[in-house]
């Protein structure tokens, strides 16, 4: 019997590693297995003799393992929703260079251009990002829905709103960065903070966000607009809106530097341009924009068509560049601002929503001015737009070693706890001040 | 010449046999299992958790050894409050568990109780569902806007927050764990001497007096033991907070740091060193409470306490006590299973509808899920046995140098977490590429099996301990007598000796090796490597997803159950076969 087992064992073994067949494509990807199911039973139906190979991680994880895998590269295609991780990849020279064959994909969508003009990454489906609610929820709690960013941020909302943290999620990251750019960096982050102050939660994966307002956990979400999309086509009782600042980001797809199998991994972008990959995206589970306008015609009915409706993300000129040159810094910002000290924030503001209204019944001049200062705590950053672009405080947030010489100069801890301090104190003395305010 | 032991005739003093003992030791079959064993743990075990270890003291700019991380750690808010956060959580759901479990063991040692039976299955029916399972479906039901909660607000107007924060970990955790306490606590109340009881009847006191000045602190040992057991599990679980969403705890920062910034990013490490030095010590802290006082008694009078009758208003609030708990137990199997065979459940008590379209879907979509974990947690349960049966003999039938380590060091992988044994993984082995295959040790799937091996090993080897100590040492010596070899004596005799215990062992370590998270949600690299578990986890990341995940959790729930009632029915067959074999 020990005999059958090893045997068996050793069997097992080989055919697992003889799953590493010729043709096998590596794809590392942050979409979820609802997304890429479908895509890969596609493309492999078109394409017999290839295999793909799905490895599934976050945004950030995902550059972080190309990154680290760099030096003995087993991956063949990098698949996720946001440019800024691309541009990270390419400023690392870890993405290749390739000529895609493709027919009837315009140049843009919306304000921005869909593939890198230098060729290393393409887009293959579009996205923008919204608001999403469930309409029990909002009906039970005598609510509207929310169409506007600053409409978040109104008192009737507090504690019923949800979003993930740019750090956890690349789309957020880019949700968080488009207000940046529309808005400009201190009112960008003053409303980023505002809107907070309503959230009941911050979830620790981009689908949280959608899950809890499917479930009625919490009644708003703050998603991008698939998850919307696919939510109210499975059946849940949600809608989503975009508001008017919003960009349209291209979902990006590129081959990695020094990829094993880089013939594949260009037939399998082909694929995603070709009318038949474009249609997939309209299936009720992946619901992402078509990036060739002909593939609307075979769209459902209140499916939103970029190419035809002008109004959708034409607001925001998404520059990438920017986003990638500040993007750790970014991620920690939210979290030590908004993410980790979430509970002192959220009572912060609502006591400033609370004095407001009761100056609103009162008039009184004295109570306003202290509701101005407290706000204006709520609304100060520790970093203004200029240091948010500067490279060498940018590189205390990459922790990587180029050379055995190289040293950062401030730890990241360090920083992260200093703004920490600032935030905590202003959150307290807005708290102290919005209470006088309310006693007046 | 010297020789450390005569040879027999038939041997020729040969070159090696005239070299003394020391530098040519006799080497026997066993030495050479015991070195292999050694060797394994070491580079299994011992090298990741070391290597773990030390990248904490390490500056990870220059290298060098520094304390500089542990520093930044503390002086860090957030990472201060989840070490608080970890703590808070881990002490409270002991204090919840004991709650839950201290009625349950009063009213059955104490009193004649026909519900006993109900105690009994209670004991067991929350270990059959894997907490990060339970998480999801007590959301539903126990959440802000979840069952009871929109009932509540509907008929008196107040809701009660339930899993808000770390409350939702908490009740997560005490309905999962709080049958450790009760098993420990039944156990040692039982075993208080009823004399005892009669001398303080004797001096006066009676009922809760009596409770709490004598019984009590006569069953701590027994109670402490399970509380740190408890304590310990809760500290270092990542799958239940992951999917409750609560980060600010120490196992999901961790998870988080390593995941998202790298291997690299020091804080992760820190995190790992402090989870299992507090694993470590209340590991030892139960081993300490369950041979340190002298609390043997000097009368053996007989077993258990008096067991008294209750009054029929006793009765029925002892029955409805036990059916509140039961209710409670059975909230997140319930939930689950609305959960799996609903349509939408969205912000109402119950689900819209219902269906069987989810089973459909989980069955097309995770025959992948449901032959990995086989695979996995066939191996690893394979794995556990043949060598918990290897080290079982070492230590207690050989005299052979550093068996008493090897028992320690197979025993100790109960103190490393899994998220700490999948860090340890991913940094140890990611720059070794596997010969003939071709990708990095770190990314094959045959890394989890083996970490699922390690992480259950310390129950394998309990019961082949237990199975051997009750096999005679008279039966191998009448077996060398004839002639036997001891690979023979071992093959033909003590094994099948060992077997119930073994194949329960095996059942036991394949039962839970199939519903582990925390070391195979850092270890997976490819959804085509994923067992159940991860499955579970991926299912649960997307809206249509719901009703397929809680399909699999059923299935999940359903191994784990036939495992554990597998287990104990060859338990107590085994025992049967021997008490008739004694009378025979």
């Amino acid at each position: 019997m020990r005999s059958t087992i090893l045997t068996s064992v050793a069997a097992l073994a080989l055919t697992a590693s003889g799953a590493m067949a010729d043709g096998t494509i590596t794809v590392i990807t942050s979409f979820p297995d609802s997304m890429t199911g479908p895509i890969e039973a596609a493309f492999e139906a078109a394409h017999p003799d290839y295999d793909l190979e799905i490895l599934n991680k976050k945004t950030s994880a995902g550059v972080k393992y190309i990154q680290e895998i760099a030096g003995d590269n087993t991956a063949d295609i990098f698949w996720a929703s946001a440019p800024d991780a691309f541009e990270v990849l390419k400023s690392n020279d870890l993405l290749a260079r390739v000529e895609i064959a493709s027919e009837g994909i315009p140049d843009k969508i919306g304000a921005y251009p869909l593939n890198d003009p230098g060729g290393y990454y393409f887009g293959l489906a579009g996205a923008g990002y919204g608001i999403m609610w469930n309409e029990r929820y909002l009906k039970a709690n005598d609510l509207e829905p929310a169409t506007e960013w600053s409409d978040l941020a109104k008192p009737e909302y507090h504690g019923h709103v949800g979003m993930s943290a740019p750090s956890r999620s690349g789309t957020t990251h880019l949700t968080v960065e488009t207000l940046l750019q529309g808005d400009g960096w201190d009112e960008g982050w003053a409303k980023w903070k505002r809107i907070a102050g309503n959230f009941s939660t911050v979830t620790e994966r981009s689908f949280g966000v959608p899950d809890g307002v499917n479930t009625g956990n919490f009644g708003l979400g703050i998603v991008i607009d698939f998850f919307g999309f696919s939510s109210r086509a499975s059946g849940f009782p949600v809608d989503f809106a975009y508001p008017t600042i919003t960009a349209l980001v291209p979902a990006n797809v590129a081959v990695v530097n020094d990829a094993p199998n880089a013939e594949g991994a260009v037939a399998f972008i082909e694929y995603l341009l070709t009318p038949e990959g474009q249609a997939v995206l309209l299936d009720p589970a992946i619901m992402r924009l078509p990036i060739n306008p002909a593939t609307y015609a075979q769209a459902p009915e209140g499916f939103p068509n970029p190419f035809e409706d002008a109004t959708i993300g034409a607001t925001v000129e998404f520059d990438v560049e920017k986003s990638g040159a500040r993007y750790n810094l970014v991620n920690s910002l939210f979290d030590v601002m908004i993410t980790y000290r979430l509970g002192d924030l959220r009572d912060a503001v609502g006591a400033i929503q609370a004095a407001e209204a009761a100056v609103a019944e009162s008039g009184n001049a004295e109570a306003q001015k202290l509701i101005d200062e407290a706000w204006a705590l709520i609304d100060a950053s520790p970093i203004d737009e200029a240091k948010s672009l500067d490279p060498e405080f940018n590189a205390v947030f990459t922790k990587s070693r180029k050379k055995a010489e190289d040293e950062v100069e401030a730890r990241q801890a360090e920083i992260e706890q200093e703004w920490d301090t600032m935030v905590v104190e202003n959150y307290r003395k807005a708290k102290e001040l919005a209470e006088q305010a309310a006693e007046m | 010449m010297s020789h450390s032991s005569p040879t027999p005739a038939y041997e020729k003093a040969g070159l090696a046999d005239r070299l003394p003992g020391w530098l040519v030791p006799r080497v026997t079959g066993l030495h050479v299992a015991a070195l292999l064993i050694a060797l394994m743990l070491i580079g299994l075990l011992l090298v990741p958790v070391a290597q773990v270890v030390i990248v904490a003291f390490q500056d990870p700019a220059t290298g060098a050894a520094t304390l500089q991380n542990f520093v930044d750690f503390f002086r860090t808010s957030l990472f201060r409050e989840s070490f608080w956060n970890s703590f808070y959580v881990s002490a409270m759901s002991v204090v919840v568990a004991t709650c839950i479990a201290l009625p349950l063991a009063y009213i059955t040692t104490r009193f004649v109780f026909s519900g006993s039976i109900l105690i009994q299955s209670l004991g067991f029916i929350p270990l059959i569902m894997p907490p990060f399972v339970g998480a999801v479906a007590m959301q539903l039901i126990f959440g802000r806007n979840g069952t009871i909660n929109l009932l509540l607000r509907d008929w008196f107007g107040f809701d009660i927050p339930f899993m808000e924060g770390l409350n939702g970990v908490i009740l997560v955790q005490s309905i999962h764990y709080f049958p450790f306490i009760l098993i420990n606590l039944s156990a040692s109340l039982r075993n208080v001497d009823r004399s005892m009881e009669e001398a303080a009847q004797n001096l006066g006191s009676h009922g809760m007096r009596l409770f709490r000045r004598i019984v009590f602190p006569l069953a701590m040992p027994g109670y402490i033991a399970g509380a740190a057991l408890v304590f310990i599990k809760v500290f270092d679980d990542l799958g239940t907070p992951l999917l409750l969403n609560v980060n600010n705890m120490l196992a999901p920062q961790a998870f988080l740091r390593i995941s998202s910034i790298g291997i690299s990013d020091p804080m992760g490490y820190v995190i790992s060193v402090i989870l299992v030095l507090f694993s470590m010590l209340s590991l030892w802290a139960s081993f300490l409470f369950m041979r340190g006082k002298d609390y043997a008694t000097v009368q053996k009078g007989g077993g258990g306490m008096a067991k008294r009758v209750l009054r029929p208003m006793e009765k029925a609030l002892a029955y409805a006590v036990v059916i509140f708990i039961l209710l409670v137990v059975l909230s997140p199997h319930f939930g689950l299973l609305l959960l799996s065979f609903g349509t939408i459940w969205s912000y109402a008590p119950l689900p819209d509808g219902y269906t069987l379209e989810n089973y459909v879907t989980m069955w097309e979509s995770s025959k992948t899920y449901i032959l990995n974990t086989v695979l996995y947690a066939g191996i690893a349960a394979t794995l556990d046995v043949i060598i918990g049966t290897a080290i079982a003999y070492i230590v207690i039938r050989t005299g052979i140098f550093g068996r008493k380590a090897l028992d320690y060091l197979a025993t100790a992988a109960l103190a490393v977490p899994g998220v700490v044994l999948g860090i340890g993984y991913l940094r140890t082995f990611h720059s070794i590429d596997v010969p003939f295959v071709g990708t990095p040790l770190a990314s094959w799937w045959v890394i989890i099996a083996l970490a699922l091996m390690i992480r259950r090993l310390p129950y394998a080897l309990r019961a082949c301990t237990a199975a051997l100590q009750q096999v005679s040492l008279a039966l191998e010596e009448a077996a060398e007598c004839l002639g036997a070899t001891k690979r023979r004596t071992i093959q033909k005799v003590v094994v099948p000796l060992m077997s119930g215990g073994i194949l329960a062992g095996f059942v036991t370590s394949f039962a839970t090796a199939a519903v582990e998270l925390s070391a195979t949600i850092m270890l997976v690299s490819s959804n085509s490597d994923a067992p159940l578990s991860y499955g579970i986890y991926l299912f649960m990341q997307t809206p249509s997803g719901r009703g397929a995940g809680a399909a699999l959790g059923i299935v999940a729930v359903i191994v784990v159950a036939i495992g554990t009632i597998a287990s104990q029915i060859i338990i107590e067959r085994d025992k049967k076969l021997r008490a008739s074999g004694d009378q025979g």
